[in-house]
């Protein structure tokens, strides 16, 4: 049985020139497997994660077919309905642990609020076990760092662990390494990966790395312009039939071939169709 | 590597408050010196001969002469300055010349009244300020937040001195549901001791219980309308700030964990819009401070913005140079009053200082 079902979904916000559809009428089952989600900068990718844990900023607007986690409808859903899904059962890590932690609250008090909010209890230890288990080398004094106080690194480890400690089903993972370093980026993704392998939870992967996300997805959607063009096995990315994907494809340096001019990617306006 | 920077961090966080503690006060006295070099030139600036003060206006040459120097004005003016600080430092800020009394126990007098008042306005304006701005963010767009604007708009733009008569008019005159005119009625002057000059605290202190009552009656519509005029701006500022904060990302990551709507407004956003907006009130309870003439006027209120109206038209500079200080270091003190307490709120700050 799939964890989450999504069925033409759809999100649009009002803007003056009328309603903007930023992503219009995805479509995709999920399993306990990890699922990427690639595409360019504003192509839905975010606003379709973001959808799925209901948080469209308003005054945008999510509409859909079916949108069920797990058996329940998440169209209508109560706002207790969320909290009771939310945290415990599925979770988001952000892009920017600068900007996603509060900096005026202790990593160990933001870790313990996610804990409580999910009907666990506010035990200190199980939070230090998160956070060795994201190789914080030093839980004691992370846990009561404020998060100025950490690097990029550090900082989207804690996020995780925050994530995680309540064990959900499902982890969303909204570009988590786009704003670190290269250096850091394959250790924080090492471990997110190591740990949503471990609990067989469902992830769902969005970036506009290709090559990141074939190599730590199973299966990979790739969007363009609000809709999946295509949609496929991460081992079958070289055999991409759409020729977005193929243009993504063809950016990707190569380190024995050097390209020039710089390819660029082509855009048909029939893809919107 | 963040580890290793954390450790020397921690470590030294108790004596980081040493060299920041001395920081702030060297801040301090250099304000200090800076607004009495102001004050005391001020003083030689103005067109107000201070020896006719003295002597008046119809005393012979020979008097004149004598006051002039023993007012000290024949020294060279950095030593003027020099024996001004001297003499400020030992709390005396000269006569004045419509009471006759130093000027210090003049505005010990009248100051505790604007205390009492300023006080009184700025618990009201937070009270409620800080809950509608929050309430009108959390409800942007909506009727609720177009009637708190509103609300706030009129509270902005209404002359107080109108809205202190019509009050007086309504309340006192007509439903006699509060004192009138003054701090208290004759009837209770007498009936307790003026100990801190705060009457509230006095009578409450004493077991005054009547007088405290009439106490409360006089400050009630005075109180209401300051803190009424502090709430517009506070929950204006508020509201703001609360948009800023319920905009970021921390906040989606509160909601992702589960966070009840309720804590994430009022523990997660308000607890970051807390450090602009202490700010915002230390320098709104500053300017309550420093008199509001108009109230104090309409309201027959003996506090500091009224002898200080008087002393400018008296031209009474003595008066007036004191009053200037004293306001000046109050604006001083809440400065470092809000400086101290951002370090507390926002654990960024501690570690710049």
């Amino acid at each position: 049985m799939s964890l989450l079902s999504v069925e033409n979904l759809r999100v649009t916000f009002p803007t003056r020139q009328g309603p903007s559809e930023v992503v219009r009428g995805v479509t995709f089952e999920l399993g306990r497997e990890r699922l990427g989600i690639v595409g360019e900068s504003g192509s839905g990718k975010s606003q379709t994660g973001r959808a799925i844990l209901g948080l469209t900023p308003p005054p945008g607007k999510a509409t859909a077919d079916r949108l069920e986690f797990d058996g329940i409808d998440l169209r209508n859903a109560s706002a207790r309905t969320w909290r009771s899904l939310r945290g415990s059962r599925m979770s988001m890590v952000m892009q920017d642990p600068k900007y996603s932690l509060n900096p005026v609250m202790t990593i160990g008090r933001q870790l313990i609020e996610a804990l409580r909010y999910s009907g666990g209890g506010a035990a200190k230890a199980e939070a230090m076990a998160m956070l060795e288990a994201v190789q914080i080398r030093d839980p004691e004094r992370v846990f009561r760092a404020y998060p100025h106080e950490l690097s990029g690194g550090m900082g989207q480890r804690a996020m995780i662990a925050m994530m995680l400690v309540t064990k959900p089903d499902l982890l969303i993972a909204d570009e988590p390494t786009s704003a670190l370093d290269v250096t850091v980026q394959v250790e924080v993704l090492r471990i997110l990966d190591g740990l949503v392998r471990d609990r067989g939870m469902g992830l769902i992967f969005i970036s506009h790395d290709l090559r990141l996300v074939s190599s730590f997805c199973d299966r990979v959607l790739v969007m363009y312009a609000g809709r999946v063009v295509e949609e496929l096995d991460a081992r079958d990315l070289s055999k991409a039939q759409h020729p977005y994907t193929r243009g993504l494809m063809n950016c990707l340096p190569k380190i024995d071939d050097d390209q020039r001019p710089l390819p660029v990617l082509e855009r048909d306006a029939a893809w919107l169709e | 590597m963040a580890d290793a920077d954390l450790g020397e961090g921690r470590r030294r966080a108790l004596p980081e408050w040493v060299p920041a503690l001395a920081r702030i006060l060297g801040t301090v006295a250099v304000t200090m010196l800076g607004l009495m070099l102001i004050t005391f030139f001020i003083g030689r600036v103005v067109p107000v001969d201070p020896v006719i003060l003295v002597i008046g206006d119809r005393a012979p040459k020979s008097v004149y002469d004598r006051t002039f120097i023993e007012l000290g004005l024949d020294k060279p003016i950095w030593q003027q300055f020099l024996i001004y600080l001297g003499q400020v430092f030992q709390g005396d800020l000269g006569d004045s010349f419509l009471t006759k009394r130093p000027i210090i126990s003049d505005i010990a007098r009248v100051f505790p009244a604007t205390l009492e008042l300023a006080t009184v306005g700025i618990l009201i304006g937070t009270l409620f300020g800080v809950p509608l701005g929050v309430f009108a963010a959390v409800r942007q767009g909506k009727l609720a937040d177009q009637v708190v604007r509103v609300v706030g708009l009129i509270g902005y733009s209404a002359p107080i001195f109108w809205l202190g008569l019509l009050g007086l008019l309504l309340f006192y005159a007509r439903l006699h549901w509060i004192g009138g005119p003054g701090r208290v009625d004759i009837s209770f002057e007498y009936s307790f001791t003026n100990r801190t000059g705060l009457m509230l605290l006095d009578t409450a202190m004493q077991g005054e219980w009547a007088a405290f009552r009439n106490v409360v009656g006089h400050i009630a519509l005075p109180g209401a309308l300051l803190g009424y005029l502090s709430m517009a701006y506070i929950s204006r500022m508020s509201r703001s700030f609360m948009l800023n904060e319920l905009g970021q990302e921390y906040i989606t990551t509160a909601r992702v964990k589960g966070v009840p709507e309720r804590r994430i407004i009022w523990v997660h956003a308000l607890r970051n819009a807390a450090v602009p907006l202490v700010t915002v009130i230390a320098l709104s309870y500053a300017g309550l401070l420093e008199g509001a003439v108009l109230t104090e006027t309409v309201f027959s209120w003996p506090g500091l913005g009224q002898y200080l109206t008087n002393s400018l038209q008296k031209a009474d500079m003595n008066a007036v140079l004191g009053c200037t200080l004293v306001i000046g270091t109050i604006y001083i003190g809440l400065n470092l009053l809000s400086d101290l307490l951002y370090t507390l709120l926002d654990p960024r700050v501690r570690r710049r200082t």
